[in-house]
């Protein structure tokens, strides 16, 4: 096991196409440093993001997890966020109630104009997740019985 | 128990339903009884230990038939037929419900607005087990729910006990039964089970009423009814629905409230 100075967090986004991903593109138009921890995946829709996906990454390896996407009354689809929303609430409650360290999904709004709000975002988490550690606990469930499955997939 | 056998019998013989669901006195506790003539129904019984929840089968098309049918219902079971109307599974033409309420007496719904009417008198309340074990769950320290849950989930052999006993289970096709991706891988392991459980109580979200069929029904005993069960008491309130009774304002996750709580979200 790497010791904590040298450990780098593995974080994987779920973004939105319309306000965060645009919002992560400016970061890099306007030429902004953060932290190259991340790996985005973009979506239609915060609403699209199915919560096993979140699981899925913990499984395969992250760190953490960010899910981003347009402010409340900004969705490209009017509603889209909001039943996103709901569906977050009660993801916690079940993830909680297993035991899954919740602190380790970061949740967040970040519109299309909010380029220094991600790169505040990225380098925060990155910060908080680094603090926490790896995600063992996860990754040593994950690594028993289920190698196999992911490799079909490929 | 008399009156109601002797409905049913007359429910049959009258032709008026096709099909009487109920409970029959088995080996070591009731199970349940299809009488589609009077003769199976005089072998009807209902009392405080017929548990199973009878309205895992309304929905089973293969069974009911066309025609209309009638099912004995414990106060669980009116639950479940309630939220079962929400999702537009039932119509009140096809279905007839016989319970005996606390005096005894026979009552027989025809809409569901009896029903529901019916069931608001009872308030919904942790049983003694129930209580026992989430007392317990919830002094844990977040590491020891999840030792809790991996000791427990890695008796699963994914049976699917749960999901065939749950009413509300009737997806032709399961997310588990989707194989390109795989969500969840088939064998049991300890992740890909909680993965289920997890998928499982998501699926339940607004929908659970706490009947407790798929913890009853798990060969291996994991107290599975708990965790859609404490997910309901938490977000119940919450979302502003309650469990068992026709929804408002939609269902939990298709509908939404522009003061959803979002401190969590930075």
């Amino acid at each position: 096991m790497s010791s904590s100075t040298d450990f780098e967090p593995k974080i994987i986004a779920f973004v939105c196409n319309w306000c965060t991903y645009a919002g992560a593109d400016l970061t890099g138009t306007s030429r902004l440093k953060y932290a190259t921890n991340v790996k985005i995946v973009r979506f239609p829709c915060t609403g699209r993001i199915d919560f096993l996906l979140l699981l899925k990454s913990f499984a395969q390896g992250a760190d953490g997890v960010i899910v981003s996407g347009c402010h409340p009354n900004d969705c490209h689809y009017t509603s889209g966020n909001f039943h996103a929303r709901r569906r977050w609430i009660a993801f916690r409650t079940v993830l909680d109630l297993m035991g899954v360290d919740i602190r380790r999904i970061q949740y967040s709004w970040v519109s299309a104009a909010e380029g220094s709000k991600w790169a505040d975002l990225v380098n925060n988490t990155v910060a908080d997740i680094r603090a926490l550690g790896p995600y063992t606990e996860y990754q040593k469930v994950a690594d028993y019985l289920e190698k196999e499955g992911f490799d079909e997939e490929a | 128990m008399k009156k109601l056998r002797d409905r049913a019998v007359a429910l049959l013989d009258e032709g008026t339903v096709s099909l009487v669901i109920g409970y029959e006195e088995g080996t070591k506790r009731p199970r349940p009884l299809f009488c589609r003539n009077s003769e199976t129904a005089r072998k009807l019984i209902f009392d405080s230990r017929c548990f199973h929840n009878l309205a895992v089968y309304v929905t089973k098309k293969e069974l009911v038939g066309k025609e209309r049918f009638a099912v004995t219902a414990p106060i669980s079971t009116l639950r479940s037929i309630l939220q079962l109307y929400v999702e537009n599974q039932l119509s009140e033409d096809k279905l007839l419900v016989l319970t005996v309420d606390t005096s005894g007496e026979l009552r027989e719904f025809v809409t569901f607005d009896e029903i529901s009417a019916y069931v608001a008198q009872f308030e919904m309340k942790r049983g003694e087990r129930e209580q026992e074990i989430l007392a317990k769950i919830e002094g844990m320290t977040r590491e020891e729910r999840w030792k809790f849950w991996m000791a427990e989930m890695s008796h699963c052999f994914k049976c699917y006990a749960c999901r065939s006993a749950c009413p509300l289970c009737y997806c032709t096709k399961c997310v588990v039964e989707i194989n390109r991706p795989q969500w969840i891988n088939p064998w049991p392991s300890p992740l890909s089970n909680m993965e289920w459980h997890v998928n499982r109580a998501m699926h339940m979200v607004g929908r659970c009423t706490a009947c407790g069929a798929c913890g009853d029904a798990c060969p291996v005993g994991i107290p599975i009814d708990l965790i859609t069960r404490k997910m309901m008491e938490d977000l119940a309130p919450e979302f502003g629905y309650i469990p068992g009774q026709p929804a408002k304002q939609g269902n939990a996750l298709s509908s939404w409230k522009l003061d959803d709580r979002e401190q969590f979200i930075r």
